[in-house]
């Protein structure tokens, strides 16, 4: 049990369901910006997403094949591992099962990689099943290059650290191979439900 | 809690005494929490101010009106509270005198906190790494650790140069803009040399600082950049 903050009340509840609110997040309208470098700005015209590592063949897509493949708009909670949560977000994008239809992976793990050398580890099984994507738009828009334009993955049933900015590639591995964030102290899966911000969580 | 000092009219040093804390690296930070009465909580991040070899942990809060956990942290904690935190947290953003340099440190309002703990370490260490701080803020009566800034400013290897964007003290003889490329690249050692930077701030000002940077010619895997936005804190 938690010591009680003397005279500390906390904000009046706001009206949401708190079976919507992972432990220890709160609810914001904004969309704060955490990154841990400069911003990236590839042009589309640079751009490729690739699918290589322990796979069959590898794949990769220019922008326009990117944009033509079957893409999906849909609504979901964020929880970022700084305590944000922001519900109800609309992306638009392609979903991860798409993009390994037909690809033979001999591994059970990924590390995406992104435009200036941010790299995460999430298990296939987290990105498969319809719970992962590789979004370009948010809220109808464009996405900004501040919040991963012009392409991020999105895997929000994890902490938001998972879905990587400025996405350019995932690549297959047999081991689970931490990455930038795993490997300075956040957790290695992230579920916000179990709450595991950090290494012992 | 030990104390709480007043470092302007919207910030306050926080300065604690915890119980087997493990130590911390200069630029982490810690998660506080707070519990109210009916089992409530609310949980946020405040970096660290105090250098490693201070053996009391200091946090510096600004407090944002419309917030939620630093009014309580700055207008109602006093000496005698217990607060609950977790950390030492974080891993690129952190610099020990053993890194080496040069180091460019480059800091927004209260961004200037965690580079504060690597300047105080470094002072601590009698490091001779050429440090360069720039700090940004509107007025002078809003710079955070000004007495003491100017003090280390003294040390041989530091350097340190502020920015004034809104009101200016009467002959006031330093910057009075926002940053830009000639002011950045008046600060921080040039690309030839290298420099370690870190970069910490409103968003808006970390965006515009590193970008700055990148076309100054500085790798981006050298500019280390810690963002906050407008979050209800």
């Amino acid at each position: 049990m938690a010591p009680i903050s003397r005279g500390f009340r906390g904000r009046p509840r706001r009206d949401i369901d708190p079976a919507r609110i992972p432990p220890g997040q709160y609810v914001v309208d904004d969309f704060p910006v955490l990154s841990a470098g400069p911003t990236p700005r590839t042009p589309t015209a640079d751009w490729s997403f690739t699918i290589d590592g322990a796979v069959d063949a590898a794949r990769s897509w220019r922008w326009p094949q990117f944009t033509a493949l079957a893409s999906e708009t849909f609504t979901v909670d964020i929880h970022c591992v700084t305590k944000w949560s922001k519900l109800g977000t609309s992306w638009t994008g392609v979903s991860i099962d798409t993009l390994l239809e037909g690809v033979g992976t001999q591994g059970a793990f990924a590390t995406a990689w992104s435009d200036g050398g941010y790299t995460t580890n999430v298990a296939l099984a987290d990105l498969t099943g319809g719970r992962a994507w590789v979004v370009h738009s948010f809220d109808g828009l464009p996405l900004e290059p501040e919040h991963g334009g012009p392409a991020r993955l999105l895997v929000p049933h994890l902490y938001f650290w998972k879905s990587a900015k400025w996405v350019r590639g995932l690549t297959v591995t047999a081991a689970d191979e931490p990455g930038f964030w795993e490997a300075a102290g956040y957790h290695n899966r992230g579920d916000p439900w179990l709450e595991q911000r950090y290494w012992n969580d | 809690m030990r104390e709480i000092v007043a470092e302007t009219s919207h910030a306050s040093t926080i300065v604690l005494d915890v119980v087997d804390w493990p130590g911390q690296t200069a630029g982490q930070h810690v998660d506080v929490r707070l519990t109210a009465p009916d089992g409530y909580q609310a949980q946020r991040s405040y970096s660290i101010a105090s250098a490693p070899e201070d053996p009391h942990v200091a946090l510096t809060v600004e407090r944002i009106d419309d917030g939620e956990v630093s009014p309580y942290l700055v207008d109602e904690l006093r000496p005698g509270d217990t607060l609950e935190l977790r950390g030492p947290i974080g891993g690129p953003f952190t610099w020990r005198a053993s890194d080496g340099g040069p180091l460019a440190l480059i800091g927004g309002g209260s961004g200037l906190v965690p580079l504060m703990a690597m300047l105080r370490h470094h002072a601590a260490q009698r490091s001779g790494v050429e440090l360069a701080l720039l700090v940004s803020a509107r007025r002078w009566e809003d710079v955070l650790y000004r007495e003491e800034l100017t003090r280390l400013a003294q040390r041989d290897a530091v350097e340190v140069r502020f920015t004034l964007t809104r009101e200016r003290p009467p002959g006031w003889d330093g910057f009075s803009r926002r940053i830009d490329a000639e002011m950045l690249a008046a600060v921080a050692p040039g690309p030839a040399a290298n420099p370690a930077i870190f970069v910490c701030g409103p968003t808006p000002f970390v965006e515009r600082a590193a970008d700055l940077l990148v076309e100054l010619g500085h790798r981006p895997e050298a500019i280390r950049a810690e963002r906050f936005g407008p979050t209800g804190g």
